[in-house]
């Protein structure tokens, strides 16, 4: 790696203004699994790393049952898939976080960090979108939330400006009836990048197992993770069945935009968004069972 | 030049101090800073897992830890495993299980499943593969590493009975 600095801020007033003094040559490190990869590598530069992982509002991570989950943004994965609560509350976040590499990567690794780096193929962005989760994001003139769901603008881009730190992540307080999934298919059994990934959550009615409210997000199949938006309106009324989910899977197929790459052709990834889809759902609908 | 910091942590049981540059890694750091060269660089991009080491209770890929990050923490590496004049019930296991060929990835495979059985002394062999994906063998097929971690754990087990 070329020469760098290294800045451990102690407060997001510190790191804002590291960040804004420095602008695009300075890069905030969470975990550091994708960023020391890629200064190594010469993928992205800097001259300025910002470890963010001595500032307690983003290490910390408070659940209420009323207020939700307020995630701090370089929380490790492993953290958070180990509190049984979370897990509860939030299943396909956590599905997510268990398979983002390998235990070494999500001893370091955090959501924020995954969401921060904005890849198409990110598997916790489609879980954050499902959930759905906001963004609280500090910068010079203030603080501003963003819904995940429009963070993302292009492959590796996002909409934090010049001296902009993802702090929190804020998911909604979960209601009774509702569940989530998130699930990848790569060739490999773990440790592998998604060829498509598809986070769905939902909420069934009281009286009958038809659908109150769904959301479905995807991974690796747009330039950034795409949000189905019109499959999760489709499904509202409709009774949670595998012909639901199957109709929502050739839904999400119609909406999929998917480049040919090293880790699969466009029109396999459009065949597995549909398989993907109606998974995620039935597994989802299992655990709003429950 | 950029000006190397001093960083404080304990390794294997010992304090130990080290200057090193903000953009070596704690691999780097270990291997030619400190002479601990039992941490193996196989692919350094966190793939590959044969540079695990324990950092502060969890295995990370030392190559994906900045040594200016280890400041103040308590690091395990394959040369803290082994006893006074006993090697570890896995080193053991490895070596009668034939868990091994060439060897590059066996501080790694080892440190890991070392921190997989603290936390979970009866792993079931999915528990295995499944928290050891991180660590990938060229030679093995895996079998018998999956088989001496088992061995281990209930080596384990024994002596705690």
């Amino acid at each position: 790696m070329k020469e760098i600095e290294y800045a451990a801020a102690t407060s997001v007033d510190e790191a804002v203004g590291l960040l804004a003094a420095r602008g695009e040559k300075a890069r905030v490190m969470a975990g550091g699994t994708d960023i020391i990869v890629q200064l190594r590598e010469g993928l992205r530069d800097a001259d300025l790393i910002v470890d963010v992982k001595k500032i307690p509002e983003l290490t910390q991570y408070t659940y209420d049952p009323v207020r939700g989950l307020r995630l701090g943004a370089s929380v490790p994965c492993y953290k958070i898939y180990r509190d049984a609560k979370i897990v509860a509350a939030y299943p396909a976040l956590t599905d997510a976080a268990r398979i983002i590499g390998g235990w070494q990567i999500q001893s370091r690794a955090s959501i924020g960090g995954n969401l921060c780096n904005s890849s198409p193929a990110a598997d916790s962005i489609p879980a954050l979108i499902a959930q759905d989760a906001k963004c609280t994001i500090a910068g010079p003139n203030g603080r501003r939330t963003v819904p995940v769901a429009e963070f993302c603008t292009a492959p590796g881009r996002n909409q934090l400006a010049r001296g902009e730190l993802l702090v929190t992540i804020e998911f909604p307080p979960v209601t009774q009836r509702e569940g989530a999934s998130y699930l990848r298919f790569i060739p490999r059994n773990e440790m592998d990048i998604a060829v498509v990934g598809a986070g769905a959550w939902l909420r069934l009615n009281d009286k009958d197992d038809t659908i109150a409210a769904a959301r479905v997000a995807l991974a690796a199949v747009a330039p950034k993770p795409l949000a189905a938006t019109e499959v999760g309106a489709w499904l509202v009324g409709k009774p949670a069945t595998a012909a639901t989910f199957a109709e929502a899977g050739d839904r999400a197929r119609a909406l999929a935009k998917p480049i040919s790459d090293m880790r699969g052709p466009a029109e396999y990834r459009v065949h597995l968004v549909g398989v993907m889809t109606a998974r995620a759902f039935t597994a989802a609908a299992e655990r709003a069972k429950k | 030049m950029v000006k190397k910091s001093h960083v404080t942590t304990t390794i294997n049981g010992e304090a130990v101090e080290f200057l090193c540059e903000p953009r070596q890694s704690l691999l780097e750091v270990l291997r030619d800073t400190l002479h601990l060269t039992g941490a193996k660089e196989g692919c350094n991009n966190g793939n590959c897992g044969a540079c695990t080491v324990i950092l502060d209770g969890v295995p990370v890929n030392s190559c994906l830890v900045l040594g200016v990050e280890a400041e103040g923490s308590k690091i395990t590496t394959i040369e803290g495993v082994a006893g006074e004049s006993h090697l570890h019930p896995l080193q053991q296991c490895f070596l009668e299980d034939a868990a091994l060929q060439c060897g590059i990835c066996t501080p790694g495979f080892i440190v890991a499943a070392k921190a997989l059985l603290d936390r979970n002394p009866k792993p079931s062999e999915h528990d295995i593969r499944f928290e050891l994906a991180g660590n990938l063998c060229r030679c093995t097929g895996y079998d018998k590493i999956i088989r001496a971690v088992q061995d281990a754990a209930a080596v384990l087990q024994e002596n705690r009975s």
